[in-house]
């Protein structure tokens, strides 16, 4: 028995020897990049899908007519050269890049965009829910035949090809909000060759469980674009692989050869991976976890601008809430640094408007209302009411939102400072969907709620359009409307003129500022985390973040390659 | 020994239809709705009612019932909201991922908790003894997830020796016909892919298997000591036969009777326990899958998943019962 103990043991040994001296060197060699994501994408198709772990793979296999100039949201040239509107912004004319090809070898044209626009104008049946083309519901409202009488008609009217190199897009109605949506990627233009060979729009929807079940392959196998990558293999829960596109038009090559995506939904378990190199970087980094990676020299943290607005809505519904020296007070009334500085682990900036200051339109110099609870004690009374004055002030609870960590103690800290201003808050709250987001849409919850809003792309009317162009119950203005916030609003939309139109919005931040729909108290910044050697990584506040200019350095120096910059300089 | 494999097999019929009629009701009870997981902030009335009204989420309780059994009549078990795969793709993926990383847990709570609880008792009373409760109990109070936390900072971070994620590193591309990526390394005669996936199973397997093995190591321990106050035992002794033939031919055989059962039981924890070994090791299995199914409030992945489990349970225990029998002669089963 000894001996038999002794020679099990012995193999043992060797057998961890064996796995380990198997197993070592993990991590990325040569060009390979490995990027940790928090799941698989739905499917590689960006006019059928809205989750941003779809949106980045196609990000770098797709483009875009216009694009954005890294890290921010001013726009570009990107497969359309230039273009222009007509006087009446009905018509836009793109000249288009010469000698483009996608994947699959067929020639970028007019025709292909064209056949790209009327394929999503035209989508029929499922692929009409918002669930599935939401993107194409925001921008452009409706499709060619509307199934749903919620659906408005649709902005889009026609697309036409002159000549190979020029598109020209028909609107239905005046709207320079479309421009920067088409940077969108989920506006990317596909093969149309691929699209019909692999039939992208194929499925049928169970009639008895209602589910789309898609049928063609092209969202899973065979994702054609013009981008830098190339789709090779996709093993779901495992990694997804992208190759360099040696076709590419784009001025540099790429540096990294392949581009792996591995799913890693546990965030602790992303941050592991990080440190011992199975990934060299990840997205979502856990406030928690930066300083962390922080403090680890061959580890930085990237920071993405903000893109997103915290903030508490008064409901002008409810009484007292629709007298503009109440909402003064409560502004007055909301300590926001205390509750940015303590509460984000520094990576809130106060807001001060309803979009974040990259956005063209932040105006700046909007009035503001700083921490005075005195003051909002004599407002209430100028109003003419008792002290305190009741209101119910509603928060989420299971949930955690970028702008919004932790719901709760974000509400406990406002509700002390505003019952320290003269108001008694009642506390509600709710489980965050679907009841307090139902409740907080059609203005059941409270005076006064927590919420806010990330940015889909990069246009003021993404944001104060969203919220103020209409008439809501969120916000009361089905009763009491402010038709010149409104109409500012609308002209912004339909003015083509880059210049006047930034002009508007910023008036338009100024007067809402004054009117006090509502009060945002903070926009924050999500951070990526990435081993030291890598560069050129460029964060976008729209999270179109390409790999095409990453550049990996050597692991010990923990710098970027220069050298062939330097080469070329010499020689050019 | 047929009739009996037959009737537990008639049985699985009414088991699943009670269990899939729980399912749908308590997943339909939860709150939220996969119109507002999709969906989220941009989520206006109509897009959820949209949403809501594509997946049949607004009909009656009961009409949604049967058209999905009648689905499952079909051998589909529907499409995932989430991912939009067909069910059955996903768990032809997923089960494998689970059964492997089950299977390594196993051998290793049996290969390690047998010995350790046989030793036990052969020394029992004495430091080995003590030490191995002492450890056994850690192993059965540590939650698995704390565990596997550990283990990845000590031996994959700190350390290096192991992977953190996953079923394979990320330079390894082989074909996966069974999608048992072990075997499949096996069949591709690779033998560097094959030992990165044991690689890749050694940390999830101690993380996942430490309760097993606890347990195990216990049972094993009180099932020797028992046997060995048999008086089979002590004939054996007095005839004259080697130490270590009596413990293999007469103790070790009769003390595995309970162990075997203990075993077929413990199927059914390390399925629960893969949920979060799986998650905390980013495994494709299909613990992650029902754990990431119910935050999406993804239904039908909930119900096709859960029923699948509960068939694999109760044939687990079919093959428990009737190895018991094989094991034991006196054993009719009845």
């Amino acid at each position: 028995m000894r001996d038999r103990i002794r020679w099990l043991a012995g193999l043992c040994g060797v057998a961890l020897v064996a796995l380990v001296a198997a197993g070592c060197g993990g991590g990325g060699g040569g060009d390979t990049l490995t990027f940790g994501t928090a799941s698989d994408p739905v499917v590689l198709d960006g006019a059928l899908v809205s989750d941003g772990e779809s949106l980045r793979v196609i990000d770098q296999i797709f483009e875009t007519l216009v694009g954005l100039e890294p890290g921010t949201t001013e726009i570009v040239p990107e497969l359309a050269e230039s273009w222009e509107a007509s006087p009446d912004g009905l018509t836009w004319t793109f000249k288009l890049k010469d000698g483009v090809t996608f994947h699959d070898g067929e020639p970028f044209n007019a025709e292909a965009v064209c056949f790209n626009f009327d394929r999503w104008f035209n989508f029929k049946g499922g692929l009409q829910n918002s669930s599935v083309s939401y993107y194409w519901q925001t921008v452009f409202r409706g499709y060619a035949q509307n199934e749903d009488e919620t659906l408005s008609p649709s902005l889009y009217k026609s697309c036409e090809a002159p000549d190979e190199q020029t598109a020209v897009i028909t609107l239905s109605e005046p709207s320079s909000s479309f421009l920067g949506a088409l940077a969108l990627v989920n506006f990317g233009i596909a093969s149309p060759k691929a699209l019909t060979e692999f039939k992208a729009d194929a499925g049928t929807v169970d009639e008895e469980a209602g589910v789309f079940q898609p049928s063609g392959t092209y969202g899973t196998e065979h994702p054609t674009g013009t981008g830098a990558y190339k789709f090779e293999s996709w093993e779901r829960g495992d990694r997804l692989t992208l190759v360099r596109n040696d076709d590419w038009w784009g001025e540099t090559e790429p540096e990294i050869g392949t581009l792996i995506f591995r799913p890693i939904p546990d965030n602790a378990a992303r941050l592991q991976a990080l440190q011992t190199g199975e990934i060299q970087g990840y997205d979502l980094v856990e406030p928690q976890d930066i300083e962390t990676i922080q403090g680890d020299s061959s580890l930085q943290v990237l920071d993405r601008p903000a893109f997103n607005v915290g903030y508490v809505t008064i409901n002008q519904s409810m009484a007292p809430m629709d007298n503009i020296l109440v909402r003064q007070a409560v502004a007055h009334g909301l300590d926001r640094e205390a509750v940015v500085n303590n509460f984000y682990a520094g990576r809130g900036v106060v807001a001060h408007e309803f979009m974040p200051p990259l956005v063209e339109g932040y105006a700046g110099d909007v009035t503001r209302y700083e921490y005075n609870p005195e003051k909002s004690k004599q407002l209430l009374q100028q109003a003419g009411l008792t002290l305190p004055v009741p209101i119910e002030f509603w928060y989420p609870t299971d949930v955690s939102r970028p702008y919004m960590p932790d719901p709760k103690r974000n509400f406990e800290a406002f509700a002390a400072s505003l019952n320290g201003a003269g108001f008694k808050v009642t506390a509600k709250s709710a489980p965050w969907s679907p009841d307090y987001l139902g409740r907080q849409q059609n203005g059941t919850a409270g005076h006064l709620n927590l919420i806010g809003w990330t940015g889909d792309f990069g246009d003021p009317d993404n944001f104060v359009g969203t919220f103020f162009q209409t008439r809501q119950p969120a916000w009361g203005t089905t009763d009491h409307p402010n038709n010149e916030v409104m109409d500012i609003l609308n002209r912004a939309e339909r003015e083509t003129d880059i210049a006047a139109r930034t002009a508007l919005y910023q008036e338009a931040n100024r007067m809402i500022a004054d009117w006090i729909p509502g009060v945002p108290y903070v926009h924050t910044s999500p951070a990526l985390a990435f081993q030291s050697n890598v560069s050129g990584y460029v964060p976008s506040p729209v999270s179109l973040e390409e790999f095409s200019s990453v550049t990996l350095g050597d692991e010990e120096s923990g710098d970027g390659e220069e050298t062939d910059t330097e080469e070329t300089e010499e020689t050019g | 020994m047929l009739r009996f494999v037959v009737r537990r097999l008639m049985l699985l019929l009414p088991i699943l239809i009670g269990l899939s009629i729980l399912v749908f009701l308590w997943v339909r009870a939860l709150p939220g709705d996969p119109a507002a997981a999709l969906l989220g902030e941009r989520a206006t009335e109509e897009s959820i009612a949209q949403v809501r009204e594509q997946y049949g989420l607004d009909r009656p309780v009961y009409i949604q019932y049967l058209a999905y059994m009648r689905l499952v009549l079909r051998g589909d078990l529907g499409t995932s909201i989430k991912s939009r795969r067909p069910i059955t793709e996903e768990i032809s993926r997923r089960f494998p991922a689970t059964v492997e990383l089950a299977g390594a847990a196993m051998l290793f709570a049996v290969v390690v908790g047998i010995p350790l609880g046989f030793f036990s008792a052969k020394r029992h009373g004495g430091v080995f003894d003590n030490a191995s409760l002492v450890g056994s109990l850690l192993g059965i109070s540590i939650p698995i997830f704390f565990l596997a936390l550990i283990l990845k900072w000590l031996f994959a971070v700190e350390l290096g020796l192991f992977p953190t994620i996953g079923r394979q590193s990320a330079e390894i591309s082989i074909d996966h016909p069974t999608n048992f990526y072990v075997l499949d390394g096996i069949i591709a005669l690779d033998p560097v892919a094959t030992s990165d996936a044991i690689w890749h199973l050694v940390l999830p397997a101690i993380a996942l298997g430490s309760i097993p093995l606890a347990i195990i190591a216990r049972i094993t321990r009180a099932a020797v000591l028992d046997v060995q106050n048999e008086d089979y035992v002590r004939t054996a002794r007095a005839k004259g036969l080697a130490s270590s033939i009596v413990d293999r031919r007469h103790v070790f055989r009769n003390a595995m009777l309970p162990v075997v059962t203990i075993i077929g039981l413990q199927a059914g924890l390390l399925l629960s326990g893969a949920i979060l070994t799986e998650t905390v090791f980013a495994i494709p299995g299909m613990g992650s899958w029902l754990a990431e199914a119910i935050e999406a409030r993804d239904y039908p992945v909930l119900q096709g998943g859960i029923l699948f489990v509960a068939i694999i349970f109760v044939l687990v225990n079919l093959v428990v019962d009737v190895s018991y029998a094989l094991v034991d002669p006196r054993v009719r089963l009845s």
